[in-house]
């Protein structure tokens, strides 16, 4: 009897350690194919330079200042309305049937698939608002679909400052208003932070919100304001693979597009989560 | 003027967050402008039910069975693989791994979350694909099969790290009852613990079903394209989110084939939608 329940208990931990295994593998082997196919592509000409020649030759320079400025001006959009909303959720708002609603609606639009995003800026940035194909409609698309994940990651952050704060804030004769400007979110800011900076990798590495939002196949010009089409980092990559027919010559290409996006994500990323490790160490209370 | 400045504030929280349930009815709002207008050129019974998918032809066929089939059998498939990967890892990190392992293991997984779409395709088209051929001596490599693998491990994040925390809100006082009742580590873990955090569970398994089946990219680069109903799991398919990013750059606005593509968003909402109303409800029922 304790022999079959030895057993069994030796097998699952192993089945489990299979399986962590297994994601850990293929972490790897995916990671070093990307880097070590395109590793090789990247230099100081693919980094600054324009595509030439039906895209089989040259950099993708274009595409980089797209996905910056994409990712700035959707952020820049979606981080203070994402604040506010959390402001209200934590600190005003009372439980209630709206709001329930905005909490499902909240909930939905974290789970509605990028693609309706991109339709939705399709019919409502592009053809209502006439904003037609455009980095201010990608931009846009982007940011709406950033909000659930900037409301969630302060409401987050805002909901684990202590209530003494707040309660020794008030109790000194603060009004509720100065209370979260100048208490509640000063310190809740720096975990705001960190998740925004998180949302900025998705934000960044999404496709089907630009396709028929913002993104261009090509372009030798950078963007002037923000009516001009752009190209950016993860369509560039998707048009490679399918588009042109130059394969033999796109593919490494292609390979390179997605070291600069990985590399940029997994940087942005890393440094959020290292500023998130330092916080939690200092934090004293 | 102090209590202007509060009540205008207080307001400006209130009208960004209304701002979401807009968001929200825009969206549901586009995509029924956009879809329902098809049904003037085909029933919504045929919508679904019809297997055949020729939106240039004359007459054009608008039967989106075969898309909704594909959708499902590539996101079944990478359920199979995401599901024990993600729980499994969700597990070990939260039940035996030590605490440094586990403050190594949760930011990766965490990094792993971040890795766009679209570089998911990539491998899957120029590595995964052409290793296929080779292995198995199909024909494409662009099929349900590596499709489920590339989605699988794109949802192992998802369902890993919200079953973590599931697991890890589990009370301590659970865990030390089993040990002193004699059960073993492994005991505990299956009977105790996981039972514990079905609900947290359940509901990440359904969040990353919601994820598989918008999922984009993947399947648009990776699954193969064809609008057919496969005899196999080595046959291309056309998920639903592929169809749209495919076709809609080659459509007129205003053209049938233009809202049968917001037709097809419909359905995929509904998916979505009806999947996260069952988390709310299994995360109500829990509270309570």
């Amino acid at each position: 009897m304790t022999r079959t329940r030895k057993l069994q208990a030796l097998l699952g931990t192993s089945l489990l350690k299979l399986f962590i295994a297994l994601t850990a593998i293929f972490l790897i082997l995916f990671l070093y194919v990307i880097f070590s196919r395109g590793g090789k592509m990247i230099n100081w000409e693919f980094l600054t330079q324009s595509p030439r020649r039906y895209m089989t030759e040259g950099g993708i320079f274009p595409a980089i200042i797209g996905t910056f400025w994409l990712t700035v001006l959707s952020i820049g959009f979606a981080l203070p309305l994402g604040i506010f909303t959390a402001v209200f959720l934590t600190s005003y708002a009372r439980p209630s049937w709206l709001v329930r609603i905005i909490r499902v609606s909240i909930n939905t639009l974290a789970g509605v698939p990028s693609i309706i995003y991109g339709l939705f800026g399709l019919t409502v940035f592009v053809q209502f608002f006439k904003f037609d194909v455009s980095l201010l409609s990608g931009a846009l698309t982007l940011g709406v679909l950033a909000m659930p994940v900037i409301i969630n990651a302060s409401e987050e952050a805002i909901r684990s400052v202590p209530p003494d704060f707040r309660e020794a804030s008030l109790a000194l004769g603060a009004t509720e208003r100065q209370t979260i400007l100048r208490v509640i979110l000063p310190t809740a800011l720096p975990n705001i932070l960190t998740g925004t900076i998180i949302s900025i990798g998705r934000v960044a590495g999404e496709t089907a919100p630009i396709l028929f939002t913002a993104a261009t196949f090509y372009t030798r010009l950078l963007p002037t304001s923000v009516m001009d089409e752009v190209m950016a980092l993860p369509y560039h990559i998707y048009a490679l693979m399918t588009e042109g027919s130059h394969a033999a010559k796109q593919v490494p290409i292609a390979y390179g597009t997605a070291v600069v996006l990985l590399a940029l994500v997994l940087l942005v990323s890393t440094v959020a989560i290292i500023i998130r490790y330092r916080l939690r160490k200092k934090k004293k209370w | 003027m102090n209590n202007f400045k509060e009540l205008s504030f207080k307001t400006v929280t209130y009208i960004a967050s209304l701002f979401t349930i807009v968001v929200l009815l825009g969206i549901i709002f586009s995509i029924f402008l956009g879809g329902t207008p098809v049904f003037q050129y085909v029933s919504l019974t045929k919508f679904l039910s019809s297997p055949s998918w020729h939106p240039t032809h004359d007459p054009p066929d608008f039967g989106i069975l075969s898309l909704i089939i594909g959708s499902l059998l590539v996101t079944a498939g990478a359920l199979v693989i995401s599901i024990p990967l993600g729980l499994g890892s969700a597990i070990y990190i939260s039940e035996i791994a030590s605490q440094r392992v586990r403050e190594i293991l949760k930011p990766i997984i965490e990094l792993l979350a971040g890795i766009p779409s679209v570089v998911y395709g990539l491998f899957g088209m120029a590595f995964l694909s052409p290793f296929l051929i080779r292995i198995f001596k199909i024909p494409t490599g662009l099929n349900i099969f590596s499709a489920s693998i590339i989605l699988g491990l794109m949802v192992v994040p998802i369902i890993s790290s919200l079953s973590e925390d599931a697991l890890s809100s589990v009370p301590k006082s659970l865990r030390e009852a089993s040990l002193a009742l004699g059960a073993n580590k492994w005991e505990t873990i299956i009977r105790i613990v996981v039972p514990a955090a079905k609900a947290g569970i359940i509901s990440s398994i359904i969040l990353g079903f919601g994820r598989a089946v918008g999922e984009t990219m993947v399947v648009l680069m990776v699954a193969g394209g064809a609008a057919q109903i496969p005899s196999n799991i080595f046959q291309p398919v056309r998920p639903m989110p592929a169809t749209i990013a495919a076709e809609m750059g080659e459509t007129v606005i205003g053209s049938p084939h233009f809202y049968a593509l917001y037709g097809i968003a419909i359905i995929l909402f509904v998916i979505t939608f009806i999947s996260i109303l069952i988390t709310e409800f299994i995360v109500m029922r829990k509270k309570r």
